[in-house]
């Protein structure tokens, strides 16, 4: 199912993330994707998270599909030149897969093999366009595919970037190359993300706001920190800190901001990071 | 030596699109070596461009277009023609056109591609400022090359890993190079120029012949006992 039927119903789209282990032992990434399966529409499957060398994101995306959950196959720029996206694009359609997200992806020196030759031969603008143009029976060489693939093709924006004009005009560019949806950063804002939609709403696509599932004060101010475009606003880490009940205030926040974006967006993409068994209570107290 | 050729005519043409009066700036340096950027190339350009209907409003050629530090002193007498042009169309390799743009505050344009920098960086010593991909970008980006400012050298704007204008790949020592882009642009008043999507690279390009990518040395050694 590709989400693009969701939204043409007019639906609430709602999605999470499974993200591959470093290893061969799929148990609990499934066991976490189980809990959620019939709860959330797909799951975004996380390509080398962080520059984090895993198992990768085409085969978890095959074994979601053959347990029933629909996955998005997440593709970013930074380990293979064109000739292997392609490739994996082709190779994602003969697996079943219909949905994918396409990256940038972070800079090699941000994982756990800093060595690495960074790629980056596409960009995300081009990797969209690239998917387009498979979808339309060629490659980026002009050859005539035999048989043509097709996906639905999402991508991401970060509304906390500062400034916020640069992703706005980026956006755009995606949309023209080809995007039908858009995932975004982590919000804790919601002043900040209402801002982020008025820029964008001349765009008219479907969009996710994302949300990160706080587990500690000690979180929040870490993400701060390190994580591009993310900012918790105090009084929710102090929320976080003077909590005696951290998983019970962690989604009572994620509900507020579920509910805060709901009428603004066209759903909400939730990142738990192993707190999966709670997605359904947020989703519940955020009347979904 | 800097080697360059010039950009097809047309691909220039449409860079200066809706833009009628034009500077012309060439390069007494490896530009005239190269015949992309001397007094004779100039004269050619301007009557090129006439031609095609634009007014040149003057020319010069200077020594070094490479050396920040010497173009503003040549430029001076020629700040009342640049200030009423609309855009500066500079023919020579890629680090003089970034020279010419962190110089005046108007829209610069390139009339090259850089073939190879054959194992110089020319005068503007800073730090590497063109990696000779053979594609010149510094139309589209207000004279900062995407190429070597940008980590991943994204030709299609930012990644969002920039925080506080700083690169996520050793924040310490790199600017966001698709930051200073976006201010750039719209320092000028040309943000529209970011709208355009370059699809891929032609990575053929940056790999001319051997001895366009290496020093008279390398020549001296390939010669025959």
């Amino acid at each position: 199912m590709r989400l693009t039927e969701l939204f043409a119903d007019d639906r609430f789209v709602i999605t999470s993330e499974a993200g591959p282990p470093k290893g061969v032992d799929t148990s609990k990434m499934l066991e976490e994707v189980d809990l959620l399966l019939g709860k959330v529409d797909a799951f975004n499957v996380t390509d080398q998270q962080s520059s984090v060398m895993r198992l990768g994101s085409l085969a978890v995306s095959s074994l979601l599909k053959q347990r029933g959950a629909e996955p998005i196959f997440q593709l970013t720029c930074r380990d293979r030149n064109r000739i292997a996206l392609q490739s994996d694009l082709l190779s994602a359609h003969v697996l079943g897969i219909e949905n994918i997200l396409c990256l940038t992806g972070d800079y090699v020196s941000l994982g756990d093999h800093p060595g690495a030759k960074p790629v980056f031969d596409l960009d995300s603008v081009s990797l969209i366009q690239t998917a387009k143009t498979l979808c339309e029976g060629q490659d980026l060489a002009g050859k005539e595919l035999k048989g043509t693939p097709g996906f639905c093709i999402g991508a991401v924006v970060s509304p906390g970037a500062d400034p916020l004009e640069p992703q706005v005009i980026k956006m755009e560019n995606k949309l023209r190359a080809g995007a039908q949806f858009f995932q975004t950063q982590a919000v804790y804002d919601i002043d900040q993300f209402t801002e982020f939609m008025n820029q964008a709403e001349h765009l008219d696509t479907p969009i996710l706001g994302g949300i990160i599932l706080l587990k500690s004060a000690g979180m929040a101010r870490f993400m701060n920190r390190n994580v591009a475009g993310v900012h918790v606003p105090e009084h929710l880490i102090n929320r976080m800190e003077e909590s005696k009940d951290k998983v019970a205030t962690s989604v009572e926040i994620a509900a507020e901001l579920v509910r805060g974006m709901k009428d603004m967006c066209q759903g909400v993409h939730i990142m738990a990071l192993g707190w999966e068994k709670w997605v359904p209570d947020v989703l519940a107290r955020a009347g979904l | 030596m800097l080697v360059s050729e010039l950009k097809p005519f047309d691909e220039i043409l449409h860079s200066l699109d809706g833009e009628s009066t034009i500077f012309l700036l060439g390069c007494h340096g490896c530009a005239e070596a190269s015949h992309t950027g001397g007094e004779e190339e100039v004269r050619a350009m301007k009557t090129s461009l006439e031609e095609a209907g634009k007014t040149i409003s003057s020319w010069t050629v200077l020594d070094f277009l490479c050396q920040k530090a010497l173009i503003k002193t040549g430029l001076q007498p020629f700040k009342g023609q640049i200030l009423a042009s609309d855009s500066v169309l500079v023919m020579c390799c890629g680090v003089g056109v970034q020279a010419a743009a962190a110089a005046v505050d108007t829209i610069i344009h390139p009339a090259c591609n850089t073939l190879s920098m054959g194992g110089a960086q020319g005068e503007w010593r800073g730090s590497e400022r063109c990696e000779e991909c053979g594609d010149c970008l510094l139309d589209f980006t207000g004279g900062i090359c995407p190429i070597t400012a940008c980590t991943k050298s994204l030709i299609n704007g930012p990644c969002g890993g920039a925080k506080d204008g700083r690169c996520e790949h050793q924040p310490d020592v790199r600017s966001c190079g698709w930051q200073l882009i976006y201010e750039r642009l719209q320092k000028l008043g040309r943000l529209d120029k970011l709208a355009e999507i370059h699809t891929v690279r032609d990575h053929a390009k940056a790999e001319p012949p051997k001895a366009l990518r290496s020093t008279t040395f390398w020549a001296l050694e390939q010669a025959k006992e």
